[in-house]
């Protein structure tokens, strides 16, 4: 009997990814969606004697963005952070998830900064309570500091288009 | 014409191969020996014909042809020519075009290679990798193939990708091919072993030197990979735990762990199921991590989705080859019995738990690889779980596994006492200790750090490689023991028992490499203005500036960084920034001088723009990381000798003879 498991899971294995090439991309609701972000306080990436708390950014509507410097993904959407950025639309607060500080920052002084300012979870305790399944992840978080959408996977000119920029000039009106 | 010559070669191999896949398999079923016949022709026959598939890529991309679409997309004509050679597995089609012509020349090589064997036997394995060749001839010819006409043609091509453009790409990816193509043929040995209902220690021992060899390719391919991905990404890592990597990995670490287990089998009889389900998962990641790769499914889901014909294919491929070893397993495997007994401790029961080790090493970095997929698959975007996930993973797995490796060698098969085993290595074990402990205390001098860093990881790491290498000495010490002539006992061991240490070596050096340039390397990120000095690591690097200078197909802005100790120059490095004509992609080419006790790395950020001649830089020290790749090396080498061994060698030669009697 014992010889047929590596063909059954083999079976469920393959079940799963036959299912997945089906399926359309949808947004999965995070149970935080409707909650006020989890409060942290955490040292700055480029100067770990400041300090940021997202209280600071109370009467703002603003992107919360999940990044590290070993993330491939967070690669491809940073030139679309960049151009964001250079809009000056929204203000982008980047979270350096599990990281070291000289790789994050190597990073950004390489490829280019599109965060109004950079914050180090370098152990990774604030994206546990963000529940952050991977990198990157995007919050739009409004002025009361709410969070209203969380975004799994990279940001892309498709779901910035359709999605968060209509959410923010939403929220902006409020 | 001459891309439809290659077209129409492989519909004539796709042919052979399918009559390959039946015949002889149908032969040694029946015990019919002219179908068994037939296979060795048809091996040979079909090697050549998708050679000629191959060589007419190969001359469409010498030749510039850009009529042919994947020349176009791949190729252009201001590309040097080593590179247009290299285009030919730039892409998805040509990949599997190699893919499928390394299969033919393994399959040839099996052919040419096995006449010492049963003919059921050959038939049997020839049969099986005809199979497999029929899977991908098909997948090429209904969905990727490489000679698809452009009509009318391009002027000139896109290009290849820049980063590919680079002597250890060259060789980079044949190497690795040759490495999943050769588990094909463990593989066929273990599903032809199944289908006689023969699962003796004699398929082991016929499968062990094509296994050795798949791995030593896979070996020296993960390496030059790694090394590829250090001076050409400029961020001095040497691995990113990247999908692409992980792919080549996981069967490596499966095939590891076979390579070991074919040995018990083949010396003891035992784990005789277990060795064949290694040999099947080893050969279905190979297969998983060349489909991974090539068709972008890990990059993303949705465009593997957007052409359904070839993610549906894929898919059912797998499926079939997958499902179909591990339903004959489940059906055969059941009356293959016990093997040889042995003890708790034994050298057995060493080596399955460094086989379960190496699996669930595999296992984890397949969930870590895959978690994307799902993830994506299921609606989520694309993840990463990062370097991050397989450190934590894969430490606690490999520290217990490398310490079961120093004891194996010298341990007895069937039964050990344990302090009698324990005596044999304290003062390998003690001196491991004392100097991995005491080692680090000198390091910051040495290095001429700023200061001395003595941290727990580092003892580890230390301990596990000086383990290694000091119970090497205990083995070599008793095996050279004794009467006689010093010389004459030191010839009197087997090449394949050199073999072995040299790549427990390997692994050792490759451990010291991973510490050491972990613990110790010094890294500095700043903005420079010609004439700034930076001091790291003992070393001052002065920054003279950026010039323009016009390579093959690009433009160049080379630094100049001079690097001196003690006021004398060391060398002078000249880091790149590149940007490609045809594709304007820009590309970071790192300057490094390797030594055996520090590389010294220079690259160049982005410029920076308020400040006229100043740039990012990046500087680093890496202590001891080449030790990293010449313990690959070591690995590879340990392969070599072992597949050299006295006793394959002699076969050989009483074939030829028996052939010349004939």
């Amino acid at each position: 009997m014992r010889f047929i498991l590596p063909f059954v899971i083999f079976l469920v294995l393959s079940v799963f990814l036959y299912k997945g090439l089906g399926r359309d991309t949808r947004e999965v609701p995070s149970p935080l969606v409707g909650k006020p972000a989890p409060a942290f306080m955490l040292p700055q990436l480029h100067d770990a004697t400041r300090q940021f708390a997202p209280k600071e950014m109370l009467g703002k509507v603003w992107l919360l963005n999940v990044w590290a410097s070993w993330c491939g993904a967070c690669k491809d959407e940073h030139p679309i952070l960049m151009e964001l950025s250079h809009q000056n639309i929204v203000p982008i607060v980047g979270l350096d998830y599990k990281d070291k500080r000289l790789d994050g920052e190597a990073t950004l002084n390489n490829a280019g900064d599109p965060y109004n300012l950079v914050i180090a979870d370098l152990d990774g305790k604030v994206g546990f309570d963000y529940g952050v399944y991977g990198v990157p992840e995007t919050y739009v978080i409004d002025k009361k500091g709410i969070i209203k959408f969380k975004l799994i996977g990279p940001v892309t000119p498709q779901n910035l288009r359709e999605t968060i920029l209509p959410m923010v000039a939403e929220l902006e009106k409020q | 014409m001459i891309p439809e010559l290659g077209h129409f070669s492989l519909i004539v191999a796709l042919f052979l191969a399918t009559t390959l896949g039946v015949l002889p398999i149908l032969g040694a079923a029946r015990n019919n020996s002219v179908l068994m016949g037939v296979a060795r022709p048809l091996a040979y026959g079909q090697m050549l014909l998708i050679g000629v598939a191959f060589a007419t890529l190969a001359n469409a991309f010498l030749s510039n042809d850009f009529s042919v679409l994947y020349v176009a997309q791949h190729s252009n004509s201001q590309l040097p020519g080593q590179y247009r050679f290299a285009a030919i597995w730039g892409g998805h089609e040509g990949s599997l075009l190699l893919w499928a012509f390394f299969l033919s020349v393994w399959t040839a090589a099996v052919a040419a290679f096995s006449k010492h064997l049963p003919e059921e036997m050959v038939a049997r394995v020839l049969g099986v990798m005809g199979m497999i060749s029929v899977g991908f001839l098909l997948f090429m010819l209904f969905t990727s193939s490489p000679f698809e006409r452009l009509l009318p043609a391009a002027a000139d091509g896109r290009d290849l990708n820049p980063l590919l453009q680079d002597p250890g790409l060259v060789i980079h990816p044949p190497m690795l091919y040759m490495g999943y193509v050769g588990f094909s043929v463990a593989f066929a040995f273990a599903i032809s072993a199944l289908l006689g209902g023969k699962l003796d220690a004699t398929w082991a021992r016929w499968s062990r030197p094509w296994t050795t060899v798949a791995w030593v390719f896979m070996t020296i391919g993960i390496a030059l990979g790694s090394g590829w991905a250090y001076y050409e990404l400029g961020w001095g890592g040497w691995w990113f735990w990247d999908p692409v990597e992980n792919a080549s990995f996981m069967p490596w670490l499966l095939g590891t762990a076979l390579i070991h287990s074919l040995a018990v089998t083949e010396k003891r009889g035992a784990f005789k199921s277990w060795t064949v389900l290694l040999a099947i998962a080893a050969f279905s990641l190979s297969l998983l991590g060349t489909f991974l790769v090539r068709s972008g499914v890990l990059t993303s889901v949705h465009s593997f989705a957007s052409d359904p014909k070839r993610g549906i294919f894929i898919l059912s491929f797998l499926v079939l080859v997958i499902g179909a070893s591990l339903l004959l397993f489940a059906w055969r495997a059941p009356k293959v019995g016990l093997g040889g007994k042995f003890d708790m401790v034994s050298r057995e029961s060493l080596l399955l738990s460094n086989n379960v080790l190496l699996s669930v090493a595999s296992a984890s970095v397949f969930i870590g690889t895959l978690y994307p997929l799902f993830m994506d698959a299921l609606g989520y975007g694309k993840l990463s779980v990062g370097a991050p996930y397989f450190e934590a993973v894969f430490v606690p797995l490999m520290v217990p596994m490398v310490f079961l490796m120093g004891l194996g060698p010298l341990a007895r098969w069937k039964k050990m006492s344990v302090p009698d085993l324990a005596r044999r290595v304290r003062w390998a074990f003690g001196s491991a200790l004392v100097l991995a402990v005491l080692l680090p205390l000198l390091m910051g001098k040495f290095l001429s750090l700023e200061s001395n860093k003595w941290s727990p990881m580092i003892v580890l790491g230390l301990l596990m490689a000086f383990w290694v290498i000091a119970t090497l000495v205990v083995s070599l010490r008793q095996r050279w023991a004794g009467q006689g002539r010093f010389m004459q006992r030191v010839r009197a061991q087997s090449l394949s028992y050199y073999g072995m240490q040299v790549a427990h070596l390997g692994v050792a050096l490759f451990i010291i490499g991973v510490t050491l340039v972990k613990g110790y390397e010094t890294e500095r990120d700043l903005r420079m203005n010609v004439g700034d000095t930076v001091v790291a690591g003992g070393y001052e690097f002065r920054f003279n500036g950026v010039t323009e200078s016009q390579g093959p197909n690009y433009v160049a802005g080379v630094g100049h960084v001079s690097v001196s100790r003690d006021g004398h120059l060391v060398t002078e490095l000249e880091p790149e920034k590149r940007q490609y004509n045809v594709s304007g992609m820009p590309l970071t080419e790192a300057a490094i001088t390797t030594g055996v006790f520090r590389d010294l790395y220079v690259s160049l950020g982005e410029p920076i723009p308020e400040a006229e001649g100043a740039w990012a830089v990046r500087v680093y020290i890496k202590p001891f990381i080449d030790w990293i790749w010449a313990g690959c090396l070591l690995m590879g080498l340990g392969g070599i000798l072992a597949v050299s061994d006295r006793r394959y060698r002699i076969h050989k030669k009483a074939v030829t003879l028996q052939g010349a009697a004939a």
